[in-house]
């Protein structure tokens, strides 16, 4: 009961996640056969566009997973993660849009289209590289790991904590945000980077491309979620949990707090950055808004429905805002900022523990009630 | 360079001369049998031709009448017309019905007229400039000496032949001490041209005190050279008083720009001010993070709205109803969401985050459907346009000056509630020790939602403010959330005196960066100075001291 109180029920029994895993298992066989195989008149087809949506909603849960990690976990409510989201992605973005060559409009093989627009010359150095998908891989993860590193460790040493921590991720994200709507910023300004043709020589159009960068999002969703698992339940991972609940204690015992918190800042940056690499081929495009603090505060809130601290929790949770999104956004646009606002009221008064805490509340009562009956 | 210049002139001489033997022929004609008057030349201005008008001006100028001057600035502004019936020319007057007319001429009242039966005097641009320098030539005889001023201003910007005579002429009787420098530095521009060594000298001299760009370019051409590589001025030492005079009025120019610089700075940082203040206090006296404290500044912006557009008629008195009644919406608002959520969430900061976040959503929403996604126009009231002229070159727009003012007096009221009032007293004493100030009696959760009521309530004020500045919409808060949240934190949260150096300085930093990294660099430099700074010093400029800020 103590153990579960605390969050630590992942440590012996990880139920919610197995049950997670295997949902998972089943729709990367399901989705496949029901795009691929099935027939396109039959009902058991797939459109593209679940495919795509569906990928989309997987790189989500991926980034929330990365969030669940600091706040959940660590107790560090970052109000910018999507800037680690943006940033993976970007780099993502510069990879494919190099590979456009010259099938843009003003066909230069060397500069991307809006560079020739500005009339630039040639490519800035910070595009050299990008041309070779390794090259663009690693920058993904080393991107916002270094911003997550120069960041943290700014932040942590000086004992930045709580809400004005909050804030300045926030303030950083936004930063970002005015930097990059820059057009001299180099990277397409306002309109940010999109037109994209094909990954590794692949047709980003076709049903094949999609479904495959489907399974290599619920792949990487899996490995991320046994990666941060497996933090959580070493040694490591309980001493991040003793910094969320009491971090002068942890202090005093001798740990250093500071390192600690760093390494799983650092950690859930690069997971969120290969988030963002997995959205942008996607959904096609990446510009500035997604640096917009609204976006990092909406992430908060997938979290916090879904019930912060189980890891499986975030997923569930992404999955559900962003569906209850595509649902009101389609439907009633007006409702869906209503619907967030309300979301966020009710979640922090009523369910402080996400829908998983009120699952689990309702299983105490269930379990107690069957003690008590043989007596 | 000068041999073109005079060919050009030439050319344009001969063109002018062409026109005017022209449409001169008719006008001869005209002429012949009456005496020149003002009676007889004012009916001319029916013409359509604007050749023929500038004749007309000409020869009215020659007259010297009083009754012309009138007529000039009418026309000037469009305002002149002329019946189409009769060919009267008039003066019109909006009355309720219609248009009232005056004859010209005769001065005499016409009635009511409809628009229809009239017809404009028009004027191009050649005919406007033409009458500015008319009229400053017979202005320059006013009582006014204002309008005086003025007159030479814009004499400057033309001197000929005939303009310096008049200012020679209006040197002899002038008393003003302005208008006489005003003058001798017109005249100066015109003397360096002079034949005379000494009158360049001295030219030169008055020169070097004029902030005028008249007075600069005038010093420059002594600087120049002609294409053969010679300096125009011959004289060295005319040369180098020329040098010396421009590097002063530079100097001149340079403190001028950076005193403009720290007025932009300070306006800039009393917008910050304003937008902050309400957060020092729910913030850094309540710690409640409440981010829809924006949302707060907009409801107050669109207070401002829904007054204006309720007394149409009083718009230059609108903003004094609209200031307590943005409070009162606002302060209302914020004690509703301190009953309503807040209250639930204290000692737990992230949450109370969050839940304010989605009510600061819900707000942009309701006001997005109730009354428009767009943005609405706040008119600007009459006494708030315009700007002081401090000398030439620097000029103060009124609704900057009274946005600093006004910042100040919400400040230095706010400090007074706090410091000298029951509820400021009781608002210190909860937010040092709750459980002690509970035990003395106090109601700290009736004190809680008027603290938080009133942090509002300058938000919305902070928001009739901004709505004078700004575009008002939805999105309003939304700019300046993190820049107020900023402010507090650099200020040092709990402190309201931070509060206001945290705001100007940042304000002065942002204009000074502006000019050589552009608005949106200098904001990114100063987002991340203050994440810097906050490294350094994590409880800002002037941190609280004593236990109460250990939390």
């Amino acid at each position: 009961m103590i153990l579960n109180k605390y969050g630590l029920n992942i440590l012996n029994n990880d139920r919610g996640g197995n049950i997670f895993l295997s949902l998972l298992l089943a729709l990367m066989i399901m989705v496949p056969i029901a795009s691929l195989l099935m027939p396109e008149n039959s009902s058991f087809h797939m459109a593209t566009y679940m495919v795509t949506l569906l990928g989309k909603y997987l790189s989500f849960a991926l980034l929330a997973i990365a969030l669940d990690l600091v706040w959940g976990y660590c107790g560090i409510l970052s109000l910018g993660h999507g800037a680690f989201f943006a940033l993976g992605g970007y780099a993502m973005g510069m990879y494919l849009m190099r590979q456009i060559g010259d099938r843009g409009v003003y066909g230069n093989a060397e500069l991307p289209d809006f560079m020739v627009f500005l009339n630039w010359q040639e490519l800035p150095w910070y595009w050299l590289g990008f041309d070779m998908f390794w090259f663009a891989m690693l920058m993904v993860i080393l991107v916002p790991g270094l911003l997550a590193l120069v960041f943290g460790w700014l932040a942590f040493r000086s004992r930045v904590t709580g809400v004005y921590l909050s804030i300045i991720t926030q303030a950083l994200t936004f930063a970002l945000m005015l930097a990059f709507f820059r057009n001299e910023m180099g990277f397409g300004g306002n309109n940010g980077l999109t037109d994209f043709k094909d990954i590794l020589g692949f047709d980003l159009q076709s049903n094949n491309t999609r479904v495959a960068l489907f399974l290599i999002s619920a792949l990487m969703l899996a490995l991320g979620y046994l990666a941060s698992r497996y933090i959580i339940n070493s040694k490591l991972g309980r001493v991040v949990i003793a910094i969320r609940d009491a971090e002068d204690r942890a202090r005093f015992i001798g740990y250093r707090v500071e390192s600690f918190k760093l390494w799983v800042f650092v950690f859930s940056a690069v997971l969120a950055g290969i988030a963002g690499a997995l959205y942008v081929p996607q959904v096609g495009i990446i510009n500035p808004g997604e640096f917009s603090p609204l976006n990092s505060i909406e992430l908060v809130v997938w979290v916090a429905v879904g019930g912060r601290g189980t890891l499986y929790g975030a997923v569930a949770g992404a999955f559900i805002v962003n569906y209850a999104k595509t649902y009101f956004t389609g439907v009633i646009p007006e409702l869906w900022l209503f619907a967030l606002g309300a979301l966020f009221i009710v979640v922090t008064i009523f369910l402080p523990k996400g829908i998983v805490g009120l699952i689990a509340q309702y299983k105490t009562k269930n379990e107690k009630g069957v003690q008590h009956e043989p007596a | 360079m000068c041999i073109s210049t005079f060919v050009n002139r030439f050319f344009a001489v001969f063109i002018v001369c062409c026109y005017s033997l022209l449409s001169s022929v008719n006008v001869l004609a005209a002429e012949l049998d009456e005496s020149v008057s003002f009676e007889s030349i004012i009916p001319k201005l029916v013409t359509k031709s604007y050749q023929e008008k500038e004749i007309i001006i000409s020869e009215l100028s020659a007259l010297e009448d009083v009754r012309i001057l009138p007529v000039y600035k009418e026309m000037l502004e469009g305002k002149l017309y002329y019946a189409k019936k009769t060919n009267k020319i008039v003066f019109i007057r909006e009355v309720s019905d219609g248009l009232a007319i005056t004859d010209v001429v005769s001065n005499e009242d016409l009635g009511v007229v409809g628009k229809r039966e009239l017809k404009k005097v028009k004027v191009n641009n050649k005919l406007r400039g033409m009458l500015r320098g008319e009229i400053a030539k017979l202005s320059i005889k006013s009582k006014d000496s204002m309008v005086r001023q003025a007159a030479v201003i814009e004499l400057i910007r033309d001197l000929d032949v005939e303009s310096i005579g008049l200012l020679r002429s209006a040197l002899q009787v002038e008393k003003d001490e302005d208008v006489r420098e005003l003058i001798h530095t017109a005249l100066a521009v015109d003397d360096v041209k002079s034949d005379d060594r000494e009158i360049r000298m001295s030219a030169v001299m008055v020169l070097k005190d004029s902030l005028y760009p008249e007075a600069k370019q005038a010093l420059k051409k002594l600087l120049e050279k002609d294409d053969s590589g010679e300096y125009i001025e011959k004289d060295y030492k005319i040369r180098r008083a020329a040098q010396g005079a421009l590097k002063t009025i530079e100097s001149r120019v340079k403190v001028n720009a950076f005193a403009e610089t720290v007025f932009f700075g300070l306006s800039l940082g009393s917008v910050l001010l304003l937008s902050a203040i309400g957060l020092a206090i729910t913030f850094g006296v309540m710690g409640v993070i409440n981010m829809a404290h924006g949302e707060m500044m907009m409801l107050g912006a669109y207070t401002t709205y829904i007054i204006q557009s309720l007394l149409p008629a009083y718009i230059d008195y609108s903003l004094f109803i609209s200031i307590p009644a943005a409070f009162i919406v606002a302060g209302l608002f914020g004690i509703a969401i301190e009953r309503g959520i807040i209250r639930f969430l204290y000692g737990r900061p992230l949450e109370t985050l969050l839940a304010t976040f989605g009510v600061s959503l819900i707000l942009q929403q309701l006001v997005r459907t109730t009354i428009s996604a767009q943005n609405v126009t706040v008119s600007t009231p009459e006494w708030m346009s315009g700007s002081l002229q401090l000398n030439p070159i620097l000029s103060i727009t009124y609704n900057r000056l009274y946005i600093i003012v006004f910042s100040l007096m919400v400040f230095f009221a706010l400090l007074y509630v706090l410091k000298k009032t029951i509820l400021g007293l009781q608002v210190r004493a909860v937010s040092q020790n709750r459980a002690m100030a509970k035990a003395m009696g106090v109601r700290s959760d009736w004190v809680d939602a008027l603290t938080f009521g009133l942090g509002s309530g300058v938000a919305g004020i902070a928001g009739v403010a901004l709505s004078q500045l700004t575009n008002v919409g939805p999105n309003l808060g939304q700019a300046y959330i993190i820049d107020s949240f900023m402010v507090v934190v650099f200020g040092g949260v709990g402190n309201i005196w931070g509060t206001l150096v945290g705001a100007m300085s940042l304000g002065v930093v942002n204009k000074f960066l502006e000019p050589w990294s552009g608005a949106v660099l200098a904001k990114i430099f100063v987002l991340v100075f203050i994440i810097l700074f906050i490294q350094k010093r994590p409880r800002g400029l002037f941190p609280q001291k004593g236990r109460a800020a250990e939390h």
